[in-house]
């Protein structure tokens, strides 16, 4: 990697011979690069450069369009309101997808972990506290499944998470009887599911403590992601799983975790979604696992694995939020929203492989 | 002994699937149910009347229903799989109200009545009878209410729309236009959402009938003008949503959210003081109607006759508050919630 060797490392016998030798026979070649090889070089080495590019231009540009109502204080932080709970997916989805592979049903385990927080602790009767423990609980085991299914029966994950997708949403039906858990009743019985929709003033804005635990998620994730082994782990699983498995990395093992943990991810968000939604509601977020998927890919995070800083999905999360709070201020047909976010996916992805292409 | 009984169990397997086609030719009618999804309550307890009517007449009932609201292809299925069973009649509440119109004919053409269930089919006469809400005098009823609560207000109010889907199907139409020319605006064309230009309308957005979208539309509007003082709302869980908005405001007291359907929970939330008015609707009827005309229609070819002066067989409406207006009939909330669905 380096191209001067550390003049503290010794000089072993046979390379003495080169001292002498002619070096400009056998030296890398440099050539001179373009303008856009070297912003393709800088964007290689900093993969969410592009996305906060984007967000920045996004909000100066909506700033323009939609007036100062975009800039108030208190639209940015409904804007973070807004894409909390996406946000939060977005952070279990990237784990997944730093893997190489892809989460279809990270919405359903939403759900399906709020529906059981809310049933047990209204329904039921158990402690709140108790009740959220158990969706954790269930949260993991739902990731659990997935990455068992993956590693030991050696399915893709496309496919194993489309298969759970539905399995987690007809659970949830099944469960909630499709009825939602009323504001009221939640207030009465169990307010600490409503937690994360508390929020505090600051100055005009109003920041609920859902997306302050989406910072925080986003905070954890990159600290174990960049500065524990298990982290550097899944990158180099990501990127190539034979060669992380030949260089000792127990790879399976490592995968369920990663499934587990995204599931736990998921868990809190669904209580994190109770609070925003101010019910308990099987019928919410159904769309929920693409727009994750959506924040991911804006986010500079590679599909193809062990690329991208987890950063960068709430970036992008961040980004669809200001472009559908800009359009709407704006006045923008709710099609033409989904619109810009479709070609905002595309040439997300369009980028993402033009930096793979980078050469020497 | 695994392996005899496995066999045995087949093969009793293999006689069973013989016999049922048979014994379902002889005597029973087959008929069945297509609801948009599994998911809404409305369709739950409509799948139950239709369930329990079936039972009790002795029809052979098959469910069908497609995964989200908007899922046009597994109806289009259901529909062939119908017309293959040899069913005599079909009810069905369309995802998409024109699309499905070609493959409705096809089972006309086979000899089964068609019912519309809720949602009217585009042109409405596709399909045989349409049992369903008004919905449009089931707005109008909520509109003619806000109007005379606000009183001498309601010539500066501040409109909130919050609609269901950017595919605006027929039954967000018709809410949504006739709660506007109940609350006494000029709608022009009845068949579009969004052509008005009364200055009282703040804007239209989406919800896709749950609370996180009711609240999100919500939150959009406010920012586009935070003096609304009146909210429309396609249902009642986005009604739900768009109550938690404004008390992330702290303006759930001095705005009037109306809204229609009737389910329990929203009749509860009426009660609560969340909805101030709901019109309420009644599935189970629509569902056990329909089931009667079926068999009717297998007994004797009689197909069902439209409510006067509607262009449907009318299963009622009413409008549901414990703040009754003058000239605008409601019941009250104790009867709403003895009536209500889900």
């Amino acid at each position: 990697m380096s191209e001067t060797p550390k003049s503290s490392r010794q000089k072993q016998e046979f390379e003495h011979a080169l001292e002498s030798s002619d070096r400009n026979v056998a030296q890398f070649e440099h050539k001179h690069r373009s303008f856009f090889g070297n912003v393709q070089h800088f964007l290689h080495g900093n993969p969410t450069m592009v996305p906060v590019i984007v967000l920045i231009f996004s909000i100066i540009i909506f700033g323009f369009v939609a007036g100062s109502k975009f800039f108030s204080p208190f639209n940015l932080s409904l804007i973070m309101q807004q894409v909390s709970i996406i946000g939060i997916l977005a952070a279990a989805q990237s784990l997944v997808i730093l893997t190489a592979g892809i989460d279809l049903s990270v919405g359903a385990i939403m759900v399906l972990m709020s529906v059981i927080m809310g049933q047990l602790a209204v329904t039921i009767g158990i402690p709140a506290p108790i009740a959220i423990i158990i969706g954790c609980i269930g949260g993991i085991c739902a990731g659990g499944l997935n990455g068992f299914l993956v590693t030991r029966i050696k399915l893709p994950p496309f496919i194993v998470t489309l298969g759970t997708w539905n399995i987690f949403f007809a659970l949830n039906l099944w469960l909630s009887g499709a009825q939602s858990i009323r504001s009221q009743t939640l207030d009465e019985i169990a307010p600490l599911l409503k937690f994360f929709g508390e929020s505090i003033a600051l100055g005009g804005a109003r920041i609920t403590y859902g997306s302050i635990l989406m910072l925080v998620i986003f905070a954890v994730l990159w600290y174990i992601l960049n500065h524990t082994s298990w982290g550097r782990h899944v990158y180099a699983i990501g990127d190539d799983k034979e060669a992380a498995e030949l260089s000792g990395i127990r790879t399976n093992r490592t995968l369920i975790t990663v499934y587990c943990l995204a599931g736990l991810v998921c868990a809190i968000g669904a209580w994190a979604s109770i609070g925003r939604v101010g019910s308990v509601s099987p019928q919410s977020f159904q769309e929920a696992n693409l727009q994750s998927i959506t924040a991911v890919v804006i986010g500079g995070i590679s599909l193809f694995g062990g690329r991208g800083s987890i950063i960068g999905p709430l970036i992008g999360a961040l980004i669809v939020g200001v472009f559908n709070s800009g359009l709407r201020l704006a006045g923008v047909d709710v099609l033409w929203q989904v619109f810009a976010i479709g070609w905002l996916t595309i040439i997300a992805v369009a980028i993402d492989q033009w930096i793979r292409k980078v050469s020497s | 002994m695994k392996k005899a009984l496995l066999g045995a169990a087949l093969g009793a397997l293999a006689l069973g699937m013989t016999a049922a086609p048979n014994a379902a030719k002889a005597d029973e009618i087959g008929a069945c149910l297509i609801t948009k999804t599994d998911i809404n309550p409305f369709f739950v307890k409509m799948k139950e009347g239709a369930s329990a009517k079936a039972e009790e007449l002795g029809i052979n009932l098959s469910t069908y229903a497609g995964k989200i609201d908007g899922d046009h292809e597994t109806q289009v299925q259901a529909i062939e799989s119908c017309i293959a069973s040899g069913a005599k009649g079909i009810l069905l509440t369309a995802s998409d109200t024109k699309a499905i119109v070609p493959v409705v004919k096809k089972a006309r053409d086979a000899g089964l009545i068609v019912i519309a269930l809720d949602t009217p089919l585009e042109p409405i006469d596709a399909a045989d009878a349409t049992f369903a809400t008004d919905n449009f005098k089931a707005g109008e009823l909520i509109g003619q209410w806000a109007a005379a609560k606000l009183g001498d207000k309601a010539a500066d109010a501040k409109i909130a729309l919050l609609d269901l889907t950017p595919s605006a199907p027929s039954v967000d139409v018709l809410r949504d236009q006739g709660f506007l020319k109940g609350f006494g605006i000029d709608i022009k064309d009845p068949n579009k959402i969004g052509d008005e230009d009364d200055d009282r309308i703040v804007g239209h957005d989406v919800t896709n009938g749950n609370e996180e979208g009711g609240r999100t539309a919500m939150e959009n509007l406010m920012q586009r003008d935070s003096d609304i003082n009146v909210v429309y709302t396609i249902n009642e869980p986005a009604a739900a949503g768009a109550y938690e908005a404004l008390k992330s405001f702290g303006m759930e007291d001095g705005v009037l959210i109306v809204s229609v359907d009737g389910g329990c929970p929203g009749v509860a939330n009426v009660k609560d003081g969340v909805i101030g008015a709901t019109s309420q609707q009644y599935p189970l009827l629509m569902a056990s109607k329909g089931i009667e005309a079926i068999k009717a229609w297998a007994d004797s070819g009689e197909k069902p006759q439209n409510s006067q002066g509607l262009n449907f067989y009318n299963t009622g409406v009413n409008l549901v508050t414990d703040q009754p207006v003058d000239g605008v009939p409601s019941i009250d909330v104790a009867e709403g919630m003895d009536r209500c669905w889900g």
